[in-house]
């Protein structure tokens, strides 16, 4: 190969930084592409400068509005040059410029002339610009042309007309769905490209066609598919149409999964792959289905292409998640992956090991950890930080050596993401592994002596707080946290005064020695640490006042808040001074759900501490400041639970209402949500009559209409009911809309002054079990459960017949009870034949109720489930066994 | 596995192709998504992936990264980055079939010589050859021959080697250059021409000026 004659002694200032473009301006260049007006048209120079304009756009230079209409339109005179060249820079710029739809006009005409050009190269690009620039009227004109091409006998026409059609579809489907002939025939072409854009476009189109998906896929993968694109856009669509058919057939023979195999032995390494994945993710793969993908797959495991390496480790690696077993032959190959130039293939096959690895090898693989661990980054540290937690919790008693791995990485260099998965590992093993304990709460603290993240320091010390007091010498734990009262900043310094205070009331032994402390603490700099330590030297008695029951004081510093902080700051600011005390107990414990945005408090001042979220005031305070206003239901009491609003309309009608129902214990009221979607009207008048015949426990109490409801500003009307104290009753209420017409005229806004009572059909509604039900989770359901005892305990087993699933059976049944699912149990693992669900939550009448579901599914589907109830009183017991029963 | 639907009903797409120097900066670069809206989100993003793979040896064989739930695969040549990046559930193998097509066509344009004063020289083939590689997002060649075929022989009677550039076009194209390189003839230069690909080159080994200017006299007599 010649080499350019650049010359050291004679080209050295042009040779450090020569660019054709060195010093290019867009005004000059602007000013240069007045060549393309030119009668003499001269393409090298024009094309120069339309490579001139591109550099400019592709450095991120923007071109104004007007600047860009004068180039295109200069840049359309370039269509007069029959220059090959020249052309196909016109055709870039046109499409790099995307020109206005007035100006696209324009060059229409040159394009559409391009486009039945004899020159193959000018069909297939003047497609893929007018395409690319086009809006729907033009398209009808060349619609013909288009479908001509798509069946071209030049293979790049047929491409770039097919191409030009997926894009199209996302703006005009109905034109492009009317090619779909010419595009099945191209299906059958012989090149190879031709036929995965055909068939993606094909599938396109008939996406939502299922049969019409599935028909294709079985022609396709009996017959002849030519590119290994193509094959692989066949196979997605495959397991799409697998996945759809549902589980296996009767004899267990999964439809195409033959297909699928035979494809790993493609000659592609794109098809094998894409083959080998999509077995993988088949749902509910079995182990035998697994094997000959994950073999094709170990074999990429030693290529000495990167790219194959990890796209192998990372399957490999999702696979290790649901199927650990089916991976462990891999082992030997994912070992000698972890010394991978690439860190990516590294960490991938490490945390695969991870995942994989037994008892046995775990200590081996710590140790090839530890060397790693140094030279990644910490994104990648995280995520095996996380892997070794989940392998410690799978191996218990390999405890100490991952627990000294996380000790030594802690004390290592690291960013405050990494410190904080390491921290929050080692206090999740602490927590699930006692024997864990001691070693944990030592390495946290020699962590905070040096530790520069306040927050992670402040977490250690509650914790510590929690559990270091239980431990066999709690005296040593001492020395680190008094070191933070004199070494930190104010914050950290106020929680260990804090956590002082909890060894000082769980620790007789040690309490005068913390009051020494504590009392050192009275003289801080900072007002908050003061105040703390005062606060806790007064409680637990320091200054010798014993005011409260030994009891009273470990609720105190140990007690969690067992409402919601976001209710609690709401209902403090609501609290009116006066002889009454506030009452933590009036405060709501429902789980905030959606944030109502346009009734947030106004002026929100700080929360005290600084450290507590704003979090956005919670419907149900909005619906109890809403409803306390209302004098008629000021009587009823508490405000038990308001449920989501429900729609009672169809969308897009004339009104448009939602209900929301709030439970009292004595008392239901039914809020309506109307909104007016008629301009020229406004209704007066407002109320909703509800026929309660089929409710015989509800008699209507109460009722305020809305007094004017105009065009698109939503009001509200209510209807109040009486029902039995304390009981779960159920109705079904049927509804109508009652009002007042008046015309309005949209253009002046004057309104008629006569109106016409008329009605409206609303549909209905119904008071379910789970309206009594607040779904409060707890965070620890065996204690809670122990803790509950078997007294009001209720056991019962139902039959719940045919289900398409486990996961439909325990969706189905915790919509009924309207109990919050406890510790992700609401998850059903795939193809599991049986799972236990725990639910809790809140029954009227502030009864605690906990639930333990154990559901079984056998051959034919049928669901049976045995049903626990344990709560703090027996009649609730019942109730729940009776929704179930009656539901 | 929560996006366990969208892809596999998709087809493979790029998400963009850059084309940076050894520095970082932009020599030719395509977006195709609108993952990255705004040109500083872009420029962004290049300095992430270049950061990212900086250090990485990726001229023996193709590399890859992951990068905030995009795939991107490289390959370095001389003070050249080639990137294709790619979502996250994209097969990775795809991708690279897609960075190697650029990446041979770019080498075949250039003759062999691949480095950023050739390409940026020649920065017409190269935006070329990206319109051809990718529509939309949408792969449409990956043969590197035929995608180079496809840019330099500016007709598609498909395989026309660029040798078949006639010897009065070729000539065309020196005698621009020369009158052009006669004009700033003041200082030390040499003589080069391109045109589309084809070069000529008028000295293999350091000639004195005046002998340049005779084989430039020369050749602009017979023309």
């Amino acid at each position: 190969m010649a080499q350019p004659l650049a010359k050291k002694d004679d080209d050295r200032d042009d040779e450090a930084e020569y660019s054709p473009f060195i010093g290019i301006e867009k005004g000059s260049v602007l000013q240069e592409a007045r060549v393309f007006n030119d009668p003499q048209l001269d393409p090298r120079r024009c094309s120069q400068v339309i490579t001139k304009l591109l550099y400019l756009l592709n450095q991120g230079e923007s071109f104004t509005k007007v600047e860009a209409t004068e180039v295109f339109f200069s840049v359309t005179k370039l269509f007069q040059s029959k220059d090959l060249g020249l052309r196909r820079m016109v055709y870039l710029i046109i499409k790099e410029l995307s020109p206005s739809a007035d100006e696209v006009i324009i060059v229409t005409s040159s394009l559409m002339k391009d486009m039945n050009s004899k020159t193959d190269m000018y069909r297939a690009n003047a497609i893929r610009v007018l395409c690319r620039i086009t809006d729907g009227t033009l398209l009808t004109q060349i619609e013909r042309y288009l479908k001509q091409a798509i069946v071209d006998k030049n293979h790049v026409v047929a491409s770039a007309a097919l191409v030009s059609g997926v894009h199209l579809l996302q703006t005009n489907p109905e034109i492009v769905k009317r090619w779909s002939n010419e595009v099945q025939e191209s299906v059958q072409s012989r090149a190879g490209l031709v036929q995965f854009h055909a068939l993606a476009l094909l599938h396109q189109i008939r996406q939502n066609d299922r049969l019409a998906v599935s028909k294709l896929v079985t022609s396709l993968t009996r017959g002849t598919v030519r590119s290994p694109l193509a094959q692989c856009l066949l196979i997605r669509y495959t397991s799409q149409v697998i996945r759809e058919s549902g589980q296996n057939t009767q004899t267990g023979e999964r439809p195409f999964y033959n297909y699928l195999d035979s494809c790993l032995r493609h000659k592609a390494e794109m098809v094998i792959f894409e083959a080998a994945r999509a077995i993988t993710e088949l749902s509910g793969v079995t182990n035998q289905e697994l094997t000959p993908a994950i073999t094709v797959l170990q074999l990429f495991l030693n290529s000495s292409k990167p790219v194959l390496r990890f796209a192998a480790v990372r399957t490999l690696n999702k696979v290790a998640m649901t199927h650990p077993m089916a991976v462990t032959n891999c082992n030997i190959d994912m070992e000698s992956l972890i010394s991978d130039q690439n860190r990516s293939i590294a960490t991938l096959a490490i945390t695969t090991l991870l995942k994989t690895g037994n008892e046995s090898s775990v200590d081996r693989l710590m140790k090839q950890i530890t060397n790693f661990m140094s030279d990644i980054a910490d994104e990648f540290k995280i995520v095996v930080v996380e892997a070794i937690r989940s392998l410690c919790l799978k191996f218990p008693l390999k405890y100490r050596a991952l627990m000294n791995f996380l000790s030594s990485i802690l004390r290592e260099e690291g960013g405050f993401e990494y410190k904080k998965a390491i921290v929050d590992s080692i206090v999740i093993l602490i927590r699930d592994i006692p024997e864990a304990k001691e070693s944990g709460l030592f390495h946290l603290c020699e962590f905070i002596e040096d530790c520069e993240f306040t927050y992670l320091s402040t977490q250690i010390l509650h914790f510590l707080g929690n559990e270091g007091p239980k431990t066999s010498d709690p005296s040593k734990y001492i020395r680190y946290i008094y070191n933070r009262v004199i070494l930190e900043n104010a914050t950290v310094r106020a929680s260990a005064v804090s956590t002082l205070a909890k060894f000082g009331a769980l620790v007789d032994s040690l309490k005068p020695r913390i009051f020494v402390l504590l009392r050192r603490c009275l003289f801080d700099s900072d007002d908050e640490v003061r105040d703390r330590a005062t606060l806790y030297l007064n409680t637990i008695g320091g200054d010798g006042s014993v005011g409260e029951t030994d009891k009273d004081v470990k609720d105190f510093l140990f007690g969690s808040l067992d409402v919601p902080l976001a209710n609690l700051e709401t209902c403090l600011k609501n609290y009116e001074p006066s002889e009454e005390s506030f009452d933590i107990d009036s405060v709501p414990k429902e789980v905030k759900s959606q944030p109502l945005a346009e009734k947030k408090a106004p002026g929100k001042k700080p929360a005290a501490l600084g450290a507590l979220p704003t979090g956005p005031t919670s419907t149900i305070d909005a619906y109890e400041k809403l409803l306390s206003s209302i004098p008629e239901f000021s009587g009823f009491g508490q405000l038990f639970k308001s449920s989501v609003p429900m729609e009672l309309t169809e969308a897009e009608t004339e009104y448009s209402v939602n209900v929301v129902k709030h439970i009292y214990d004595g008392h239901v009221v039914f809020q309506f949500n109307c909104t007016n979607t008629i301009p020229e009207q406004l209704l007066e008048n407002v109320c909703v009559i509800m026929d309660a015949t089929e409710a015989e426990e509800f008699s209507e109490v109460a009722s305020k209409p809305l007094r004017s409801l105009p065009y698109d500003s939503p009001g509200q009307t209510f209807v109040a009911f009486e029902k039995p104290v304390g009981v779960p009753a159920v109705g079904k209420f049927s509804n109508m809309l009652k009002f007042i017409v008046k015309e309005v005229d949209p253009a002046t806004g004057e309104t008629d002054e006569d109106g016409v009572e008329d009605e409206y059909q609303l549909e209905d509604l119904e008071v379910l079990p789970a309206d009594y039900i607040l779904k409060v989770g707890v965070s620890n359901f065996r204690n809670a459960w122990e803790s509950m005892g078997p007294d009001n305990e209720r056991v019962d087993e139902y039959g719940l017949g045919a289900r398409e699933s486990l996961t439909e059976a325990v969706n189905a049944v915790i919509n009924i009870l309207g109990m919050q699912p406890c510790e992700g149990t609401e998850v059903v693992p795939n193809n599991s034949r049986s799972h236990t669900c725990l639910l809790a939550g809140v029954f009227i009448g502030n009864a605690k109720v906990l639930v333990r579901l154990s559901f079984g599914i056998d051959g034919p589907k049928q669901v049976a489930m045995k049903l626990a109830v344990r709560s703090e009183d027996e009649t609730v017991s019942d109730a729940i066994h009776e929704i179930i029963a009656s539901g | 596995m929560a996006n366990f639907g969208t892809y596999q009903e998709s087809c493979p797409s790029i998400k963009n192709i850059l084309l940076l120097d050894s520095e970082g900066k932009r020599v030719a670069i395509k977006y195709y998504s609108d993952d990255w809206p705004t040109l500083n989100a872009k420029l962004a993003f290049e300095k992430s992936v270049f950061t990212k793979t900086q250090k990485t040896n990726a001229r023996t064989e193709a590399e890859i990264a992951m990068l905030d739930n995009n795939i991107i695969v490289y390959k370095f040549v001389q003070d050249l980055h080639f990137f294709v990046t790619g979502g996250d559930d994209e097969n990775e193998l795809i991708l690279s079939t897609v960075l190697q097509g650029f990446f041979d066509a770019v080498a075949l344009l250039l003759r062999s010589n691949v480095d950023k004063r050739e390409a940026l020289e020649n920065l017409d083939l190269i935006l070329l050859c990206l319109d051809e590689i990718v529509d939309g997002g949408m792969v449409l060649e990956t043969d590197a021959h035929v995608i180079a075929g496809k840019v330099a022989s500016h007709s598609m009677d498909a395989g026309a080697p660029l040798s078949e550039q006639t010897i009065s076009q070729a000539l065309a194209t020196a005698r621009e250059h020369l009158t052009r390189s006669l004009l700033k003839a003041a200082g030390g230069f040499h003589v080069f021409a391109f045109h589309y690909g084809y070069r000529l080159f008028f000295a293999a080994s350091r000639p004195t000026h005046t002998q340049q200017v005779i084989v430039c006299a020369g050749l602009w007599n017979s023309v």
